[in-house]
């Protein structure tokens, strides 16, 4: 684990990016002997355990212990983790195994889910989002969330972005809001296409043009946060490297969690990797590292396409 | 005479007898006909063990025996049971006196009634006299030479049928093939009795609407400010030659009705609202079937609950008031259809709103909308077009609504706007006009199906439009 002097030492570091590039930076962390880098593949994490690095530098929103229960079924078993600022973090594990379950806990979209219980800590820069003087409201015009499935809501492509700033009161005036939308179409790479057809529903756009509506709508608001369910399951795959380069570009201004069943994307947009079992937390770490070198069978198993 | 009563009673009693015994019989030759083919099936491949050869189950050939059977001789039967009785007659007038013969049609059909009823037992009008004994003699005598000749016949084509099925039989016969096709006839013959009549109704009422607008030209009917369909039923009475100007009836219909609109539209989307998006389970659990209750509950009791409780309430409020209310108003008859209309329109919005994806409620809640702004900006947009259709449907249930008015609308055709008056509704009148005894040629009847065609014609054309609009708003979401 991240020492708290290694974390200081990443906060007063001016650019988080440079350090990225670096690459090299990792060999300098306490835990990344290599006694611990290379277990023998056949080590199992014990539920609630996680190998690797669960802390990020610069964390902005972080999970502690969080459990989550449907009824009876405990979808998430004590998960703890960090989501550093301007990281791209990719959750993965097979179907079932609580990615979305967890990427809602963070904007606490579970609340409108009648039988789901969350238990644990989650903050987000330093408030504890499930503490009761929370408005989850407001909370999730912070943490913006963009769907697996494409939903522009039955309105025009204008009525689409400018519904969130709209009952936010983002906008003093029309011109105002004029500009929130054309800035939110622009930064989604929405706007050469459809400037001239503002008016027609979004709707009428294809798939791939839907998504990134939707992606716009959700900056629209300013969040800090952008969680996205595998944003691109449904497009196809120009439609989905438009919505990728949109990722990398974003991760500029904003955290993003994405969840995603493709290998390749969580290795071409993502930072970190954290992968899921069952509702375990079974290991994050460094994209490349989960990819060259998995820690844990599972893990292992799972990217070399063993378990589905 | 006593001894002939007694002996045609008996006859008629047996009448009926021999038609059960004939059906029950014909069953028989069906079940026989049935295992007889299967086993000539199971014959036709030397027993069970070469089933596999057999083109169709012997089940199949069995069916295909037993509706060879049965199906021409059950028609044979009915035109039979439809034609004997009409030939019967025929012969009998035949055998009549030549002065019998030259009666007029009317009393020659009283004549007839009186062989008929003189046959079967029945109290006959009039004397009985020898001519009317010999007629009803021969009467019944015909009769039972008709039911031994239908019997023969009968039995006769049933087994024919079923040998001529059986001879069929082999391993290479298409009899589940057969079988199908007589299915589906069936089923074809069951659907069209519901357009069938559909047809004959609308064609009925379509003829009538016409006579009546002989007599009363249609401008006045629809543009006509009064409406006193009494007429004068003799030559020397005193009274009005009657005026159909159905204008009032519309007004009064459309008052009652946007009345009733006006409780059921809004409490009843709320409710679909509240049920769909914020009661919790156990309220649901609870209120739904309440709901369901409500819309149980028959007309006559609403209406009677509009008549009894609502309308003296209303009247007694509005006198506190200083308001004139007439104790049968437009109001009480309107809010009580309105709430009897809640649960219809409930329903339906309901179900607009639960076809509205979850997808679309997800993204306006993560966007940090309140559940209100997310039903008011997102939901409810989405939904309109169903919830339009569902009061669309919901108006054509309260123009179509009778009970509730006749018990507590009144009958006056008043042409008003003031819900305290009582006004009368085109379904209201149309009870009034064919209760009671009514010569039916009068103008006075037929207006009931002039009526009804207005009627027909509007409900129909908000059916369709209420349908349009739920089903294109189903198409946006699959
Ligand atoms: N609304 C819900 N009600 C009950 N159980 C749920 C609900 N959503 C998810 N689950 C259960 O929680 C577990 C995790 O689901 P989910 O988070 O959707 O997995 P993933 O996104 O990784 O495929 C699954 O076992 C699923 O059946
Ligand atoms: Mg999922």
């Amino acid at each position: 684990m991240a020492s708290p002097e290694f974390n200081k030492l990443q906060a007063m570091d001016e650019s988080q990016n440079k350090l990225r590039q670096q690459g090299g930076e990792t060999s300098a962390r306490p835990t990344t002997n290599g006694a611990v880098r290379r277990p023998p593949a056949s080590r199992e994490a014990a539920p609630g355990t996680t190998v690797g690095q669960v802390r990020a530098r610069n964390a902005f929103l972080t999970a502690e212990d969080v459990n989550v229960h449907y009824g009876d079924i405990h979808a998430i078993k004590n998960v703890t983790l960090e989501i550093g600022r301007n990281e791209v973090i990719a959750l993965i594990g097979p179907s079932g195994c609580g990615k979305s379950t967890f990427l809602r806990c963070l904007n606490r979209m579970n609340d409108t889910i009648e039988s789901a219980r969350v238990t644990g800590r989650i903050m987000l820069d330093g408030q504890d989002i499930y503490s009761k003087d929370l408005d989850p409201v407001a909370l999730r015009a912070r943490v913006g969330m963009v769907f697996q499935k494409p939903n522009p809501f039955p309105k025009s492509i204008y009525d689409n972005v400018a519904y969130g700033p709209r009952i936010h009161g983002l906008a003093a005036d029309r011109s105002e809001l004029d500009h929130i939308v054309h800035k939110s179409l622009d930064r989604a790479g929405l706007l050469k296409e459809v400037k001239d057809r503002l008016d027609e529903p979004g709707t009428s756009l294809s798939g791939g043009q839907q998504q990134r509506l939707c992606i716009a709508r959700t900056i629209a608001v300013n969040p800090e946060v952008i969680l996205m369910d595998e944003p691109c399951s449904a497009l196809d795959p120009i439609a989905t490297a438009r919505i990728e380069d949109l990722m990398d570009e974003l991760s500029e201004n904003y955290a993003i969690v994405i969840v995603t069943h493709s290998m390749q994307q969580a290795a071409r947009v993502s930072q970190r990797v954290a992968y899921f079992h069952l509702g375990n937390l079974i290991e994050v770490d460094e994209t490349e590292k989960i990819f060259t070198n998995p820690r844990t069978k599972l893990t292992e198993d799972y990217i070399t396409g063993r378990i589905g | 005479m006593a001894a002939l009563r007694g002996t045609t009673r008996h006859a008629a009693d047996r009448n009926k007898m021999a038609l059960t015994t004939i059906v029950l019989i014909l069953t028989g030759l069906a079940v026989a006909g049935y295992l007889a083919g299967a086993r000539r099936a199971y014959a036709s491949v030397g027993g069970p063990s070469n089933l596999r050869r057999l083109h169709s189950l012997p089940g199949y050939h069995g069916f295909f025996v037993a509706i060879c059977c049965l199906l021409p001789a059950l028609l044979v039967l009915l035109l039979w049971v439809v034609v004997e009785p009409r030939a019967v007659v025929v012969l009998v007038t035949q055998g009549l006196p030549e002065a019998a013969r030259g009666l007029s049609e009317g009393e020659l059909n009283l004549l007839i009634n009186n062989i008929r009823n003189l046959a079967a037992g029945d109290v006959v009008s009039g004397q009985v006299d020898a001519m009317l004994t010999d007629a009803a003699l021969r009467y019944t005598e015909l009769s039972r030479l008709g039911r031994t000749l239908s019997a023969v016949l009968v039995f006769g084509i049933a087994v024919l049928g079923a040998v001529l099925a059986w001879r069929r039989i082999g391993t290479d016969f298409r009899a589940r093939h057969k079988v199908e096709s007589v299915v589906t006839g069936l089923l074809v013959a069951a659907s069209s009795i519901a357009i069938l009549t559909t047809i004959g109704i609308v064609a009925s009422v379509l003829f009538e609407a016409i006579r009546f607008f002989r007599e009363v030209p249609l401008t006045e009917f629809l543009f006509g400010l009064n409406w006193s369909p009494q007429t004068a039923i003799r030559a020397d009475q005193v009274g009005s030659s009657g005026s159909f100007g159905a204008v009032p009836l519309f007004a009064g219909t459309l008052l009652i009705t946007a009345i009733a609109m006006a409780v059921a539209a809004p409490v009843g989307l709320m409710t679909a609202i509240y049920l769909s998006e914020y009661a919790p389970p156990r309220v649901r659990d609870v209120a739904k079937p309440l709901l369901e209750v409500l819309a149980g509950i028959p007309t006559v009791v609403y209406g009677f609950f509009a008549a009894l409780t609502v309308a003296p309430v209303i009247r007694s409020a509005g006198e506190a008031m200083g308001l004139a209310v007439a104790s049968e108003s437009a109001l009480a008859a309107g809010l009580v259809m309105g709430i009897m209309i809640i649960p219809l329109v409930s329903s339906l919005s309901d179900d607009a709103i639960k076809a509205v994806p979850r997808a679309m409620r997800d993204g306006a809640l993560g966007l940090g909308s309140t559940r209100s702004e997310a039903m008011l900006h997102v939901i409810l947009p989405a939904a309109l077009p169903g919830i339009v259709g569902g009061i669309l449907l919901a108006v054509s249930r309260a123009i179509g609504e009778t009970m509730i008015v006749v018990m507590a609308a009144g009958l006056a055709a008043n042409l008003t706007a003031n819900p305290f008056e009582a006004v009368t509704t085109v379904t209201v009148q149309i009870v009034t006009l064919l209760v009671g005894d009514q010569e039916f040629d009068s103008a006075k009847t037929l207006a009931a199906f002039a009526l009804g065609l207005v009627l027909f014609v509007v409900t129909l054309c908000l059916n369709v439009l209420g349908l349009q609009f739920v089903r294109k708003y189903r198409e946006q979401y699959e």
